[in-house]
């Protein structure tokens, strides 16, 4: 029931966020002074080569797609109803291709480096700090300094290295894009073997980012648990250590999991530029291609996209935090 | 809190931060030339003594005077954006957590939203929608949207220091609203401000390099992330040019570990708890035993040892709450 009750609370949060999210994607292109349109437009003859007729004609489509002849409310509401339907307008950079497909070539690739990367990187960053915690000494301090140094390294600056070192000086894999030149996109393990290679060099730049920030968390966190008067109690009761690790662990594991939610936004900010360095075909560099373009409704989409995405993390680490989380059960029988 | 206290890491980190900023401030007056002439060929090689020092960038430009003017820049977006950040994290938060009740409701809420929201979506959206973007704006925009941590951090202080007994006493003696928080409240909080202000400001840094490296940066001025986005736009790493991209990679590492370290070696000064007793590591490695002894139960400091991480959790303590 307090279950229920704490999922039901964190849903309808959540939808809080993302209407307050969907407002800000609509409302701060339009504080741009004067029509956007024109603008768009202006820039796309500033390119030459389009003709007057065709300029008339792609203006108008814009003005509709964006329905800048009505009121502004009316328009926040055909936005809406256009994310819904999954129509998220129109390229301004490859008009007139429609910017979902452009989305859906870019997000398998972003979630096949982003996904595995967040997961291995929580996994062994958790058990590096915990047992750096526990040791102490050299480990402890060696593992501390070279987790507090990997997590403050920007992510990118260790993608540009480990490509620089790796792809270019050693030469041992392949310095860009995903997939040799020649192949296409394809279920094959053919296909999956070449581009597991282009996917080494992000994924573990990636990784070992968020194994420090993890170990540095959990350690701290594992230092307070170190101690508290549980662990004395037990250590006086000639409790087994390994018992009592198992009490710390889950004690410390709490935070670093709420924790992982929190950092869910700057772990994909992370991956996004990494993408870029390694030229990887994700929506990192979809972006910076329509940012280099002035591809608004491109770069609009793929906001709303992260957005979306923290979101959906953020509620699962919360409901996940239910479970785990024995004090949200206990709430029913009124103990805390 | 005395100098004897502080240890080896916090020396180390104030000596690397010293050096940073002499490199970001000195620098530019000792490396005269300036950054957007060209001084050489496409990524001339590097060699003594001179512009090319560090060799030259894509445009012929020299990557030494790039990169000691790139580090101002940075560290003025960081200082100006992450002063902004912290200082309307710290009235938010102080104001919500001490006056309580529907502005503390209002305020945690907005908060919230902020938090949930990715900062990098608003910063794209706000720069991309800015008719042009300096030095300024950037460091505006990065301010003004990246306080929200600060503000869930010190409302949750403040609302605890709401219920200690000096408060009562303040008021008593007719101290108003703003005289309370400048006089009773902030000063329990000075320590985790410092330390929030520093986190800021190498946050700040880094979404500066990152909107540079997606190329929102500042036109007109050099920084460390444009200097990536060229080196990145051109292929340098590919082509193995390696002064064009290392030396920014390594300032802005630099940069941010220094201030994170400094931060951390702080918080070890402030909050004990995260201390490990000297005497008792001491003990333990001449015995070559395990650390067994917990952690010292020292002088627990203004700010108290329960909350400094954003969550301790108290399975077996009730005084976090």
């Amino acid at each position: 029931m307090a279950l229920a009750k704490y999922i039901g609370r964190k849903v309808a949060w959540t939808l809080v966020v993302f209407v307050v999210a969907l407002l800000l994607n609509f409302l701060l292109p339009r504080l741009i002074p004067g029509n956007p349109v024109d603008a768009i437009v202006g820039r796309i003859t500033q390119g030459g080569g389009t003709g007057g007729e065709q300029l008339q004609q792609i203006h108008e489509h814009y003005m509709q797609e964006f329905g800048l002849d009505k009121p502004l409310w009316q328009q926040f509401f055909i936005y809406v109803g256009k994310v819904f339907q999954g129509d998220l307008g129109t390229s301004f950079a490859n008009y007139p291709q429609p910017v979902g497909p452009l989305i859906a070539q870019a997000l398998p690739w972003s979630i096949a480096i982003m996904v595995p990367a967040i997961i291995v990187g929580w996994i062994l960053g958790n058990l590096l700090g915990a047992v750096a915690a526990f040791k102490g000494g050299w480990l402890d301090r060696g593992a501390f300094i070279g987790s507090l140094f990997l997590s403050s390294v920007p992510p990118f600056a260790l993608a540009i290295i480990l490509l620089f070192v790796v792809g270019v000086q050693l030469g041992i894999l392949p310095v860009g894009g995903a997939y040799s030149f020649g192949l296409t996109p394809e279920f094959s393990l053919a296909f999956f073997g070449d581009a597991i290679t282009y996917w080494w060099l992000p994924f573990w730049s990636l990784v070992l980012v968020y194994i420090g920030g993890q170990a540095v968390g959990m350690r701290s966190m594992a230092i307070y648990e170190l101690g508290s008067d549980y662990v004395n109690y037990n250590r006086g009761l000639g409790v087994k250590e390994g018992h009592t690790v198992r009490y710390i662990f889950r004690n410390a594991m709490l935070p670093q999991f709420t924790g992982l939610a929190l950092s869910i936004a700057a772990l994909i900010t992370g991956g996004l530029i990494t993408e870029l360095v390694f030229s990887y075909p994700g929506l990192g560099s979809l972006l910076f291609a329509a940012i280099g373009q002035n591809d608004y409704p491109v770069i609009s989409a793929i906001t709303l996209l992260i957005t979306i995405a923290v979101l959906i993390a953020n509620l699962a680490a919360d409901i996940l935090t239910g479970f785990i989380d024995p004090r949200i059960r206990a709430q029913q029988s009124g103990e805390r | 809190m005395s100098l004897r206290g502080l240890s080896p890491r916090f020396w180390v980190a104030v000596v690397l931060v010293v050096f940073v900023v002499l490199v970001g401030f000195l620098g530019p007056l000792i490396v005269s030339t300036n950054p957007d002439a060209t001084v050489g060929g496409l990524y001339e090689e590097p060699q003594c003594c001179g512009p090319l020092l560090l060799g030259a960038d894509n445009e012929g430009q020299s990557v030494i005077a790039n990169l000691v003017y790139g580090t101002r820049t940075s560290l003025i977006v960081g200082l100006i954006a992450g002063l902004i950040g912290t200082a309307i994290g710290l009235l938010v938060g102080l104001v919500a957590g001490y006056r309580g009740g529907w502005v503390d409701d209002v305020l945690s809420a907005i908060v919230n939203v902020g938090l949930a929201i990715p900062v990098l979506v608003i910063v794209i959206l706000v720069s991309v929608s800015l008719p042009q973007r300096n030095l300024y704006t950037l460091a505006l925009v990065i301010g003004f949207t990246g306080w929200f941590w600060v503000a869930r951090a010190v409302r949750a202080q403040s609302s605890s220091i709401r219920t200690r007994e000096h408060i009562d006493v303040a008021k008593l003696s007719g101290a108003g609203f703003w005289s309370i928080l400048r006089r009773d409240v902030l000063p329990y909080l000075l320590s985790y401000v410092v330390m929030a202000a520093i986190l800021q400001i190498s946050s700040a840094i880094l979404f500066e390099s990152t909107l540079s490296m997606l190329g929102l940066g500042a036109s007109g001025t050099t920084s460390l992330g444009t200097m990536l986005y060229w080196a990145i736009q051109w292929g340098s790493v590919r082509t193995g040019a390696w002064w064009a991209f290392i030396p920014p990679t390594l300032m802005l590492t630099l940069i941010v570990f220094s201030l994170l370290l400094l931060q951390s070696s702080l918080n070890e000064v402030f909050n004990p708890r995260l201390r490990r007793g000297r005497a008792a590591r001491k003990k333990a490695v001449k015995e070559g035993t395990e650390l067994e002894t917990p952690v010292e139960a020292d002088d627990a400091g203004p700010v108290g040892s329960g909350g400094f991480l954003e969550t301790p959790v108290s399975a077996g303590r009730g005084e976090a709450r």
